[in-house]
Parts: structure tokens; sequence; C-alpha cells
């Protein structure tokens, strides 16, 4: 080790703001992608607030209708790119290297540009929304988060902001998969073969993939509305012979595998989390594998399930319905995996297992309400209501937000040295979750019942669930402050953690201090320590 | 301090300031163009600024990389990574291609039969534009961009991919130069490579202006146009970065930084290169000839 | 430990209960309306099914983790099975529970495709009516194109529809029951997409494409629906109200229609020349249901995309210029051509109208013999 450091440009751990901004160590940028992620989802959360407050009752009474669904759109896009992917990053960032025994990221300076572009689409984001505001800043981007096509061409400038932060955001994800993809292939310790390697970093080397194959093509899809608003191609204009449709299909080319994007890193943290809980090794490591690439590979080929509405033939409405109902296969096979290893268990019930618990339970709803829309018939009535909106909060709160709570609250002891205070953190997760029911829950009521999505008024017979999701949306906001309150306790102090946090738990990661060096595995682990996992092929 | 010290280590480089400054020179670059695009004038001179600070990027980060490789700090494994992350960079820029593929590929065999009366929405045409029959190359029913000729293959386009097939041979040439530790048979190789794709680009651009000027083909020739222009545009682009690509890469076999058996950048590049020549493949086929 | 058991029991007890509710009553507000065609009756039962099937599995899922959490917990002393993945489920188990989902997937799938097949594609039928319907920001537009009768629908203000509003229209879609209907979706400006759940029709209104759905009526009543697809501003005003009548009633419905067109025709061609304040007070009216959801009542548009007509360059400007925007569009822009849905009376007013309102005082009077010189 130490001739190691004593080649190094600097011995010691850096200070001051170089530390953070030329940043080389995955752990200092894991905690600022994290960091990022928490900042945004409170922007996320603060729009999501305003648009339940404005519905809260009928009438126009905060938020002018253009207003509303910027504050829509950019709450999809900051939640999404902001706060889930960003988090789920910094994630991989720390944990990936520990549990592989590699001295950091493959490609350190590639890594710091990934966290360092996110701010950069932050100030575009915001300098899409805030300039409509000043004189000659033309209209708000009140499209949604899908940006179709000619709404999207009728936007004012803010709409290039938008799709420069759209692309600065792909170049990001792209250059942090890469990064993953290399580090997983390449960086692990001797004698851990792929299939020896732990969930986590499975899931993830399937979500680079996935973004490196899409992302791409969402990126493609912008330009060429960029092109069609500022220098006249008709890619979707049928008069010039091209379709408004297209655009839809690029997007959803990205957009579905973007769903399992944002869920397999919690599927991941899934996968440590209950075997540590329930004291024994993940049940069918093998076929979590398999499933997961079965929904990579599916998931790509199953878009155009968003645009049942667009006047497919039948042939094509057919090999999507089925294709999507398909995928409850893989989807159900890991939820059953994750029972099995809970079954026959000796589980206890600290925060991240009751959160795991709650995902296995209420992602399975929000799965199967997706199902529901999967059925073409039936998808003629939810399109585009808040059935709609019901299912992927369901899907997207518990799929990929909890998940990550739980991976927080797992790993919060290794990272910061102390443990989190238990009591508060179960307060949190009740009324996290309680506050989570009560706010979706009511909205497919309001979609089968006719309520469209993106309105920003509705008629008064829609009122009774509005105003119960409003105030379980309340309940849900403020309990987040809850959770910053946690970290930055746990942060600034606290019971001190053990090397092994949890009884149960296994894997490199525990053989490290809590917390770890500033420079971990700098020789690569014994193959002892190598033996030690939940993963059992 | 000899390669055997540093086998069994994973180079990590320490803190660097390139990271943050591409950061600022893509923003700045992104804000001057959306500025630009919408008429305020200081967008211009934002955008200079941004590739300038661009620029200056790829050379000081580029001249650390070399200074580590020159002083023996990467080991097989950094090697290794290098390798695979240009791998899944040209996979990523594969699918930044399909899109626009996909795109044409989607007009000319759904979209625009659809508009012409055929299949599930053939009430397009019964409705909305009777008399549009849809033959490709098309500029849609509103006949977008006006009286227009296309782009026939067998010109500049043919003479292209004659270059550019060559230019393939000239820089696998110059790799077995390399391999064979011939300083002036990669040169040459290299050099041959790099007036090849200047010459693309030259004859791409003289096809452009004689679209413009002659046939009436711009961008805003309908979705023809749209393509045309998109997809050639694009990869003209990427011909254009790898062509300095190339430059960076002769000047630094100018300088001796390769050798037989470690040259990673000069595959990287050459790498790209092929890939940039299987895309005008397909351009040549799906957009020229097809 | 009973802290966590018993509020997460409390809570499946409220979610089945509610989820429970859902299933058994099909009340209006809870559930899909009460269907009022054949295919919206199959939709439903599809959807019930499907409905019935993940509720099952929910509970199958909440079963076993409930059990599980109850049974195998280490305050309760139970020692893990570390060996639990060894036996022969543990090896089988990857094909089994994919064999049985496929299952019940193929049943889904399955009964899914029956109801498709039957409610896809339009059916061949020699007593098709035909209505092309036509989204535009915001405001539909119905055309009969076997009937030549056109309808255009907006909204009610909130002081006229009371707790209608949102839901209410002031021209209803009146179609037959018992008949055959197809309904010919295109869009003048953005998407749309036009949606009665009675009828369970939802389709995308997309620009210079024609997308088509059907529904056969099977009684009588006022069906509501708004448009479902964003397209900007006032997307929340767009309600579709169809007024299903017998077909003796529809076609008298259509003849009065036809009635008032020649009526209004003979009015409008009738080489009259108005006055100033009869082309005013008329103007503003045809204005404020036709041009203000856009331009607005005040005339202040919606820029940049709509623009202001208050001191308005074109409005100001030579009257030529002015009545060709109207009557031709503006090719490219949300402005439709008007030449086809007003006659020359509405449009002389509308112009007179914004000629003189708002402080556009150019005192101009436009007459329709002008504006079908114009045409
Ligand atoms: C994390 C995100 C996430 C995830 C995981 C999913 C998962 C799924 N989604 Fe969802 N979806 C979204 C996020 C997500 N979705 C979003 C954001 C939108 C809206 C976008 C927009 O318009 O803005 C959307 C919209 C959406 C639609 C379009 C609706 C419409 O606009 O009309 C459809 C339609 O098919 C759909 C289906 C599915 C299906 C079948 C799954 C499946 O993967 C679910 C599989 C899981 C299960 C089925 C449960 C567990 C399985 C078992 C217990 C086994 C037994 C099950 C059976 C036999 C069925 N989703
Ligand atoms: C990961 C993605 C994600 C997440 C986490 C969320 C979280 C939330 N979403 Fe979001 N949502 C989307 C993705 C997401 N959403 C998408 C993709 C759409 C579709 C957009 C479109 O149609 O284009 C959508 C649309 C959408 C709508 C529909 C709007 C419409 O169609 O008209 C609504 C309405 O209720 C809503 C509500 C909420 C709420 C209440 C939360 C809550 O979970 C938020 C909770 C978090 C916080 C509140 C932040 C932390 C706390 C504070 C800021 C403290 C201050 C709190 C108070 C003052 C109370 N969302
Ligand atoms: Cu029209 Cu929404
Ligand atoms: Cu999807």
């Amino acid at each position: 080790m130490s001739t190691y450091a004593a080649e190094h440009h600097d011995d010691h751990k850096p200070t001051g703001w170089r530390r953070w901004v030329y940043s080389t160590n995955h752990k200092d940028i894991g905690t600022m992608y994290l960091l990022f992620a928490l900042t945004m989802m409170f922007f996320g959360g603060a729009s999501a607030m305003l648009i339940r407050a404005e519905l809260f009752q009928p009438g126009i009474q905060l938020l002018h209708p253009d207003l509303y669904n910027n504050l829509v759109t950019n709450h999809a896009l900051i939640m999404i790119f902001g706060a889930v992917m960003p988090a789920a990053a910094g994630l991989a960032n720390w944990m990936i290297p520990l549990m592989i025994g590699a001295p950091d990221m493959a490609l350190p300076r590639m890594n710091n540009l990934s966290f360092w572009i996110l701010p950069a689409a932050a100030v575009m984001l915001g300098l899409s929304f805030v300039v409509p505001f000043f004189p000659g800043g033309g209209s708000q981007i009140n499209t949604g988060w899908t940006l179709y096509p000619p709404l999207s061409i009728q936007v004012g400038m803010s709409m290039d902001f938008l799709i420069f932060a759209i692309h600065l955001l792909g170049i990001s994800s792209v250059l942090a998969s890469i990064n993953i993809i290399v580090t997983l292939l390449n960086m692990r310790a001797p004698g851990m073969t792929l299939m020896k390697m732990p969930m986590f970093c499975w899931t993830w080397l399937v979500t680079a993939f996935l973004l490196i194959l899409v992302v791409p093509v969402l990126a493609g899809g912008v330009t060429m509305l960029l092109f069609d608003r500022h220098f006249g191609t008709s890619f979707f204009d049928a008069a010039g012979g091209g379709d408004p449709v297209l655009f839809q299909h690029l997007f959803w080319f990205f957009g579905h595998p973007e769903v399992y994007v944002l869920l397999l890193p919690s599927i991941g943290v899934l996968a440590h989390v209950i075997p540590t809980f329930s004291r024994k090794p993940l049940f069918g490591y093998r076929s979590m594998v398999g499933a997961m690439l079965a929904v990579a590979t599916i998931g790509m080929v199953v878009w155009a399930h968003h645009q049942y509405t667009i006047g497919m033939s039948l042939g094509a409405v057919t090999y999507f319905m089925v294709g999507t109902i398909i995928i409850s296969i893989p989807v159900g096979l890991m939820i059953f995996n994750f029972i099995a290893t809970m079954w026959r268990g000796a589980m206890t019930f600290e925060t991240p297992m009751l959160f795991a618990v709650a995902i296995i339970l209420m992602f399975t709803f929000g799965g199967l309400s997706g199902v529901m829309l999967a059925v073409v018939p039936a998808d003629m009535q939810y399109h585009d209501s808040m059935f709609v909106v019901a299912h992927f909060h369901y899907v997207l709160m518990p799929g990929a937000v909890f998940g990550l709570f739980a991976g927080v609250f797992y790993w919060l002891p290794k990272w910061t040295g102390h443990m989190y205070d238990e009591k508060l953190a179960k307060i949190f997760f009740w009324t996290n979750v309680i506050g989570f029911n009560i706010t979706f829950f009511p909205q497919h009521f309001l979609g089968l019942a006719g309520m469209p999505r993106r309105i920003v008024d509705y008629n008064v017979m829609f009122t009774e669930f509005n105003m119960v999701s409003s105030i379980g949306a309340m309940i849900f906001g403020l309990s987040h402050l809850l959770l910053l309150y946690i970290v930055i306790k746990t942060i600034r102090g606290g019971k001190k953690a053990e090397a092994k946090v949890w009884e149960g738990a296994h894997g490199l990661e525990w053989h490290l201090d809590s917390p770890p060096a500033f420079h971990t595995w700098t020789t690569p682990p014994a193959a002892i320590e190598l033996t030690d996992t939940y993963e059992k092929p | 301090m000899s390669a055997n010290q540093n086998a069994d280590h994973y180079y990590i480089p320490g803190p660097s300031p390139w990271p943050v400054i591409g950061m600022l020179s893509l923003l700045t670059t992104l804000l001057g163009t959306a500025l630009m695009i919408n008429g305020v004038t200081v967008g211009s001179y934002v955008v200079v600024a941004g590739l300038l600070l661009f620029g200056y990027l790829l050379f000081g980060w580029f001249s650390d990389v070399v200074r580590e490789n020159l002083s023996d700090c990467y080991n097989h494994q950094v090697d290794t990574s290098f390798r695979l992350g240009m791998i899944w960079f040209i996979a990523s820029e594969v699918f930044f291609f399909l899109a626009f593929f996909g795109a044409l590929f989607y007009i000319r065999n759904i979209a625009l039969p659809w508009l012409g009366g055929d299949g599930y929405l053939g009430m397009s045409n019964e409705i909305l534009h009777q008399e549009f029959s849809p033959a490709w190359p098309s500029q849609g029913p509103g006949a977008v961009g006006g009286e227009y000729r296309a782009m026939g293959p067998w010109g500049i386009p043919a003479i292209n991919t004659f270059i550019l097939l060559s230019s393939g041979a000239t820089v696998t040439w110059a790799h077995w130069g390399l391999k064979l530790n011939k300083q002036s048979h990669l040169i040459w190789g290299l050099t041959s490579t790099i007036v090849l794709g200047l010459l693309f680009v030259a004859l791409q651009a003289y096809e452009y202006s004689h679209a413009y000027s002659e046939l009436n083909l711009t961008l805003g020739t309908g979705v023809y146009g749209s393509t045309f222009y998109m997809l050639t545009g694009f990869h003209g682009f990427h011909v254009t970065m790898g062509t300095i690509m190339l430059m960076a890469i002769l000047g630094r076999s100018l300088k001796g930084h390769f050798s037989p058996h470690n040259h990673f950048a000069f595959e990287a590049v050459a790498w790209y290169w092929h890939f940039v020549d299987v895309v005008w493949l397909g351009l040549f086929i799906f957009v020229y000839w097809m | 430990m009973h802290f966590f058991v018993l509020g997460l029991g409390r809570w499946v007890v409220i979610c089945i209960a509610l989820f429970g509710a859902n299933i058994a009553c099909a009340d209006y507000g809870i559930n899909f309306p009460q269907p009022a065609s054949g295919s919206a009756q199959d939709i439903y039962d599809i959807h019930m099914l499907t409905m019935r099937v993940a509720t099952g599995l929910l509970l199958i899922v909440f079963a076993f983790v409930f059990y599980s959490l109850y049974f195998h917990r280490k305050s309760r002393g139970y020692k893990a099975d570390q060996k639990f993945h060894d036996t022969w489920f543990g090896h089988w188990s990857w094909l089994i529970v994919p064999a049985l989902v496929l299952g019940v997937d193929l049943t889904i799938a399955n009964n899914a495709n029956v109801v498709l097949q039957k409610v896809w594609v339009v059916p061949d039928d020699k007593n098709l009516l035909d209505v092309k319907v036509t989204g535009h920001q915001w405001w539909w537009e119905f055309d009969y194109l076997d009937h030549g009768v056109k309808v255009e629908s907006r909204y009610v203000p909130k002081a006229e529809s009371g707790d209608l509003y949102l839901r209410e229209v002031d021209n209803r879609l009146v179609l037959p029951t018992n008949r055959k209907i197809r309904f010919l979706h295109t869009s003048a400006d953005v998407l749309h997409a036009f949606w009665v759940p009675e009828l369970a029709v939802k389709k995308d209104a997309i620009p210079g494409y024609v997308t088509e759905t059907w529904a056969e009526i099977n009684r009588e009543g006022v069906f509501r629906g708004q448009c479902a697809e964003l397209c900007g501003t006032w997307h929340s005003r767009m309600p579709i109200v169809v007024e299903a009548v017998s077909e003796e009633k529809f076609l008298a419905w259509i003849d009065d229609k036809n009635a008032a067109k020649v009526a209004a025709a003979a009015e409008a061609s009738a080489d009259k020349t108005w006055s100033k304040e009869e082309l005013i007070a008329k103007g503003e009216s045809f204005y404020n249901t036709k041009c203000a959801a856009c331009h607005q009542v005040s005339g202040i548009g919606l820029p940049p995309a709509f623009p202001a007509l208050k001191g308005s360059a074109v409005v100001l400007g030579p009257l030529a210029d002015h009545l060709d925007v109207v009557i031709k569009g503006r090719p490219g822009t949300a402005m439709m051509a008007w030449g086809g849905s007003l006659n020359d009376l509405e449009i002389a007013a509308i112009i007179t109208y914004e000629r003189n309102a708002w402080g556009n005082d150019t005192g101009d009077v436009v007459q329709p013999a002008d504006v079908k010189q114009q045409r």
C-alpha cells in the first residue's frame, strides 16, 4: 500500500473546495451525486406540492395553466433525471468499487465529468423555467415531460434550453454508464467471476447497458425537434411528409427502457437488504440474473404500449400488448425470489428492511396495474387519465425511490461511520408509506371516473378524491423533511458504526472500516474475504 | 520508475481540473447556441468562447493522459479499461445514428404510405391529402420547400464511398507499420488517411453547395431534405472529428509516442474511423441509393 | 415489533377494503361509468377481469409475505433455514414460477385479444355514419360528412354551466342510437384526443393524419368526456358532450341544422348593407365564441403562438391582408383557414369588430360583399 501511495501525485486526502471540484475519488463523487439527488428531490417535490395544492379543489387558484404544466414537466424531469438517476449513480459510485474489491472506478476523471455535467443540466433546466418570466422570454413549456410535437414546436425559446438540458443529461448518463460497465468488466478482484458478482453490481451492469443503448435515441429525437423548431426541417410535420408520432416512437423507445433503468438499481439494493435482514442467502441468484437480462431485452421492444391511442394496426397493438404483459414473468420471478429469500429466514425489521417489505407489496401493486394498462382495449379508457398517474407513482415511488431510501439507510452507517437514529427512521418510514398511499391510491378512482391527467382545473365531480390526494401529498411531502433531518444528524454524529454494520450482512464492503479510508482496496481483497458473500449461485 | 513497479497497481489519477472545465465548456457552448438560435446577438460570442474553452480542455486533458502514459503509469489493466471504454462509447454512437436511420425507415415505410392512402391510416389520404402520392424522395403533401431535384448516388457519393473505403485501408496499413515498428510506413499511412478524410469532407461540402444552389435541395425540402441533411450532416461531423483525431495521432506518431505494443490511442482512433466508414456504407445504401 | 405488524396490518385492511369496494360497486365516481355501447361493455368486462386477476395475485403475494413476516421472525426465535435454496423447489422454481405466471398472462392476453378483435377495426357496414372529429386549440369541430352538417363545440363558462363546468358545451355532438358510427379523428393544430368514457372511445387527433374509431350506441342519453391529450394552455377546457337520440330524432335534427344553414346563408348573401353597429354587435359575439379561445376576449392573445390582435399590424394594416389571413389561415402556424367554416357575414362582422375593438380605431366597416369578393 505504501509504495502505491508514494507514487501518487498526492499522498493525502486533498482538502478544501478542490477536493470536491477536482475530485477523482469514487467516494467523494458518490457523495456529491447523492447530495445533488437529495437537493433535486426537494425541487421536484416542491413542484409536486404546488401541483397538488392547485388540484386541491376545482378552479384555478394558484397557477396559470401554462405554469401548471410547466411545473408538471419540471417535476417529472427533475425527479427522474435529477433525483432518481443521480441517486442510483451515487450508490453505484460508492458501492461498486467497495463491493468488487477495486481501488476506484475505472476512469476516475471521466467519473467526475459525468457528475459535474449534472449541475450544468440543472442550470439549463432552471433557465428554461425562469426565462419566460422575463419580457421577450417566450411562453412556458406546457408540454409535459414527453415533449410531444407539435405542441413543443409552439413553445418559445425556453424549449431550446430544455432540449440542451436533455442533451447534457444524456451525455452525463452515457459517460457514467460507460464507466460503470468498464469498472464491472475490468476491475473485479481476481477470483470474482461475473457469476459471483454481488447482485447490486449486476443490476447496474444491465442498467448501464440499457442507458447506453437508449439515451442516444432520445438525444437524436430531441435534436430532430430542435431542427424542426429552428431550421425548417419537417420530421414531425405531416405537410412535409413527416409524422408527429415519429417523435413519440423515438421518445418511448427511450422512455420505456428508462423505467427499468429507474427500477433495476433499487432491485439491486433489495437483493442485499433482504438477505441481510433475513440472515439467509439470496434465493435464486442465477434466475435473478436471467430475469434481469430478460427484462432488459423485452423492455427494449415494447415501447409502443404508451401509444395505444395513436392509431396502430391490429397486428401492431396485439404484438405490443402481448410483449408488455410478458414482462410480468421476469419481474414476477424477481419478486418471487425476494419473497423466497424472506421465507424461512430469521427476519428483523430495521428501516431498510421495512422499506424492502413495503416495496415488495406496493411495487407489486403498481406492476399489476401496469399489466391492466397493457391490455389494449382497456387502455382505451385508462390512457392519459389519472389512473396512469397512479400506476406510475406506484412503481416509481416504491420501485425506485423507496429502494434508494432503503439503500441509503442500509449504507449510511458505512459511509458516515455513525448509526442513524432508528426510531426516527421508523417514524419516517411510516409517515412516508402511509402518506404515499393516501396520495396516490385515490388517483386510481379519479382516472376510472374519467379525469384526464395534466389538467389544471377539473369538474366538481372529482373533488373528493383530489382533496384526499392533496392532503396525503402534504403529509408525504413533509415526511421528507424528517429524512433530511435524519441524514444530517447521522453525518454529524451518532453511535459509532462497526465495520460490519448489520449482523446478517455479507460482502466485501463490510470488511472495510466504517467509514472506509479515502482509498480502499489498493491491494485486492484476500481470497478468504471473497468467499464472504450472500450470492450463492 | 520502471513499468514493472506499476504493473500490479491500477493507476488512479490525482485531482484534476479538466472535468469541471469540460462541464463549463459544454454549458457555455450550449447556452450560447440556445441564445443564438433565438436571435440573441451575444449568443454567437458565447458559443465561440465555449468552443475555445472546449479546445483548451481537449488539449489539456489529453496532454495529461499522454504525459501519464509516457511515464509508464498505465499498466495492462488500465489499457483494457480504455479499450472497453472506447468500445462502449462507439456503441452509444451507433444508437445515436440508429435514431436517425430509424426515423428514415419510419418515414419511408410507414408514415408516407399512410399519407398516400395505404394501410390502416389510409383515410388520411382520402380526407386530407387527396392528390398526394408518396413516392420517395418526397417533400410531403404540402410540397414543402418547393421544386427540387434529388441527389443521386453515382456522382460524388460514389467517389466518396471509394475515398472512405480506401481511407479504411490506409489506416489499417498504418497500423501494420506501427506493429512492425516501421516509422515511415506509419507516418505515410496516417498522412494518406488524413488527406482522404479531408478530401471526403471537401467533396461533401461541395455536394451541399451544389444541392443548395442548383438542385434547390435544402434542409427545408420536406422530409427528404430533412433526413438527407440530418444523416449526412451528422456523419460529416463525425468524419471531421475523426480527421482531427487522426491529425493528433499523426502528431504523436511524429514524436515517437507509440511503440508496437503500446498504442491504444492509435487503435481507438482507428476503430472510430472504421465505425464512421461503416456508417457511411449505410448512408450510401439507404440515403443515396435506395 | 408489534408496532410493525399492527401498523402494516391496518394499512393492508384499509387497502383491501378500498380495493374491494372498487370491485363491488360500479358507481359513478369510482369505476367506469355505465357503458353505452356493446364495445364499451366488452371493455368494461375485460377491465373487471384483469382487475380481479390483479387483486387475486396481489392477495397471494400479500398472504405469503405476511405469513413469512409473522412466522419467520428472529424475535420469535425462528432459525434461518440456510438450505432452503437447495431443496428441489429451490432448484426448479426458476421454471415453475415463470410457467405459472405465463399461464395467467396468456389467460389475460387471450381474453384481451377476443375483445380487441371485436372493437379495434371499424366494421364494414352500409349504414355507417361518418363523423369527422377535428380537434382545435381549444374546441371541437364535428363534421357529419354524409349530411353536410358541421357543429362547433366549445366549453361553457362557469357562470352558465354551474356544476357541469368543464363537462358542458354549447353545441352537443348529436348521434343516433343503434347505428354504427365511424369517427374520423384529425387535428388542425396540435395533438388532442377524443375521449367519451361511456362509449369507451379514445383516439388521438394527429394533425395531417386521420385515425379511426367506431361505436354503436345502445341507449339514449347524454355522455360526457374530455380532451385527453395535452394540447396547451386550455387543455382542461375541451369537454365533449354526446347526446344519443333515436334515429328519427337524429334525422330531424339534421334537417333542422340544414334548414338553419340555408337561412343563415340567405341572410349573409342577401347583399344587404349592414350598419357598423350591427356588424360590431354580431362580430363581438362571433369573435367571443370562435376566436377568443386563442386571441382572448381582450384581444391580447397568448404570445408567441397566438399573437395579440390589439394593436396588431395585420388588424391595423391593409384590409385585404387581414381578410386573407382570416380566410386562408397562416400555414405552419396555429391560425386555421376560416373561409370554409364561416360565411361571408360572419367573417365581415368579425373583421369589423376586430378593427374597431380594444382601441383599434380604424373605423373600417366590412360588408359581406367585400368578403365574397376576396374569397
Ligand atoms: C419504475 C417505473 C415503472 C415500472 C417498473 C413500470 C412497469 C410496468 N408498466 Fe409502467 N409506466 C411508468 C413507469 C413504470 N412502469 C411510467 C412513468 C408511465 C407513464 C409515462 C407517462 O405517460 O408519462 C408508465 C405507463 C405505463 C403504460 C402506458 C399507460 C398509458 O399511458 O396508457 C403501460 C401500458 O402498458 C405500462 C405498463 C407497465 C407494465 C406492464 C409494467 C411491468 O413491468 C410490471 C411488471 C410487474 C408485475 C406484473 C408485478 C409483479 C409480478 C407478479 C406478482 C407476478 C404475477 C403477475 C401476473 C401474472 C400479471 N406502464
Ligand atoms: C421518480 C419520479 C417521480 C416521483 C418521485 C414523483 C413524486 C411525486 N409526484 Fe409525480 N410525476 C412523475 C414522476 C414522479 N413523481 C412523472 C413522470 C409525472 C408525469 C409528468 C407528465 O405528465 O408529464 C408525474 C406527474 C405527477 C402528477 C400529475 C400531474 C398531472 O398530470 O396533472 C401528480 C399529481 O398529483 C404528481 C404528484 C407527485 C407527488 C405528490 C409526489 C411526491 O412523491 C413528492 C414527494 C417529495 C417531496 C415533497 C420532496 C421533499 C420535501 C419537501 C420539498 C419539503 C416541503 C414539503 C412541503 C411544503 C409539504 N406527479
Ligand atoms: Cu385538446 Cu387537450
Ligand atoms: Cu412503459
